[in-house]
């Protein structure tokens, strides 16, 4: 069985969250049920996948063993920083060893959902440091971490937004619009993927492999469009599940190629991993630099930060020349950008009117599409790497 | 406190909107973006002593310049 796709899947689903609409319904807590509802889904999805389900397995402890471990010293110990780094470092381990055995053409700890399952660990240790979270119970991490429909590919929840939703009793009112919404979420997202998606794809077939420049181009927009209808369809689909379970899970596309310019797609583009990386990664690199006087002004520390960002989030999609690529060209964009903005007396004169932001958005459009060309390998396939 | 507040603002934002409309939508309005947001963190430990970890608070607990200043009392006063 596989996530979000196919007639096993959905049929299951559909027998599973039955019982969670009446129990939602009822006005009882939903928590025990979602639980085991995970267990279930988890047993079918890697029930003929043994290595991978070994290796969630062995991850899992781990991962327990290092969050529980990290929130104790850090109750008792106070900010020690080797150790929260120490912490760090090991719970990002497990990703790092997967992504360079892919790279080395091996396979460790290559299970479905390692990638998105790390964030999840590593904002609580960042937050357990910070003294935002100081404890949570075994049962609440593994409810966070391994809940079903966000386990494959996100969108990326926060834990103390996750549990306190998790913790909830939904009168019957609020749980039927919370239920109302969740199914409308799921056709939407239905329809979005098996639909306009293939549709697209089909697209892509029919230009795939031509070098001449409109068949580049005719590809790159049918793969822009393929990829936004196929991802924020399965995001609508593992929202709307959430709900029906009474989780929240946020959103993770808001119409992202309306965006006026570069730092406004990534507010509307995977969100829930701009935004992780935003709190986790930008914001903090920002602020260190601030205080350690790294770079001579502002915009230069904005670069710097801009890079690095948009550098680690290439990595994390995987150790593949494209992808790597593909990070640095949003880092350089967001950088130009933001000094196009600050500097640029033409910017500052003519921003708001109509044909500027017309032409910023058609200029973005194409930045963004040349993006997605870089990220499905084919630039450097075009440019013969 | 106030008054403060409504320097770091007025430097981060380089607008004077943000003390004579206080209500203002620093985020909706582009006054702050994440730069932004990064340096008023670090200012507001620098000048004020209160720590704010920038995953915390959700952006629209602390939006607008008043909405900041309660918060920062709030937090002030616990």
């Amino acid at each position: 069985m596989t996530f979000y796709e196919g007639y096993p899947f959905f049929s299951t689903l559909a027998v599973i969250l039955l019982p969670a609409i009446l129990i939602g319904m009822a006005g009882k807590p939903l928590k025990w049920y979602s639980t085991a509802a995970t267990y279930l889904f988890i047993g079918l999805v890697f029930f003929n996948k043994p290595t991978q389900a070994l290796y969630l397995a062995a991850y899992y402890v781990i991962q327990v063993a290092i969050v529980m471990g990290y929130l104790h010293l850090r109750r008792i110990k106070g900010r020690i920083v080797w150790m929260y780094r120490l912490a760090l470092a090991l719970s990002i381990l497990p990703l790092i060893v997967s992504k360079l055995a892919l790279f080395l053409d091996m396979d460790l700890f290559g299970f479905l959902g390692i990638s998105y399952l790390t964030f999840r660990c590593v904002q609580i240790i960042i937050e357990a440091y910070d003294g935002v979270i100081e404890s949570i119970s075994v049962l609440e991490f593994t409810a966070f971490l391994l809940f079903f429909p966000s386990l494959s590919s996100g969108p990326i929840d926060r834990s103390r937004r996750f549990l306190s939703d998790w913790n909830t009793v939904y009168t019957r009112e609020e749980y039927m619009e919370l239920a109302g919404t969740g199914i409308y979420k799921i056709l939407l997202g239905l329809i979005y993927k098996l639909v306009i998606a293939s549709f697209f794809y089909q697209g892509m077939g029919m230009v795939n492999g031509a070098k001449d420049w409109y068949y580049v181009i005719a590809y790159a927009y049918c793969y822009g469009f393929y990829l936004f209808f196929d991802f924020a369809g399965y995001s609508l689909m593992a929202i709307g599940t959430s709900y029906i379970l009474g989780i929240r899970t946020p959103e993770n596309f808001r119409r992202p190629f309306l965006s006026i310019d570069i730092k406004e797609f990534w507010d509307r583009w995977h969100i829930t991993l701009s935004h992780w990386f935003r709190d986790f990664l930008f914001s903090r690199f920002m602020i260190q630099s601030i205080r350690k006087k790294r770079f001579q002004n502002r915009l230069n520390a904005a670069s710097a930060g801009f890079l690095v960002n948009m550098f680690v989030m290439g990595l994390w999609h995987g150790l593949t020349p494209s992808y790597i690529l593909y990070g640095l060209y949003h880092g350089a964009l967001l950088a130009v950008t933001e000094r196009w903005q600050k500097k640029s007396a033409f910017y500052k004169t003519h921003k708001s009117k109509r044909w500027y932001r017309f032409a910023s958005w058609f200029i973005t459009l194409q930045l963004v599409m040349l993006g997605f060309y870089i990220f499905d390998g084919k630039l450097l396939w075009l440019l013969g790497f | 406190m106030k008054e403060t507040v409504f320097k770091i603002l007025e430097t981060i934002c380089e607008d004077n909107i943000v003390r004579t409309n206080p209500d203002i939508d620093l985020f909706e309005t582009d006054l702050m973006d994440s730069l932004g947001f990064a340096e008023l963190l670090a200012d507001i430990e620098d000048e004020l002593g209160v720590i704010i970890a920038p995953s915390e608070v959700d952006r629209h607990v602390i939006s607008t310049p008043n909405k900041l200043i309660a918060y920062l009392e709030e937090r002030a006063s616990l």
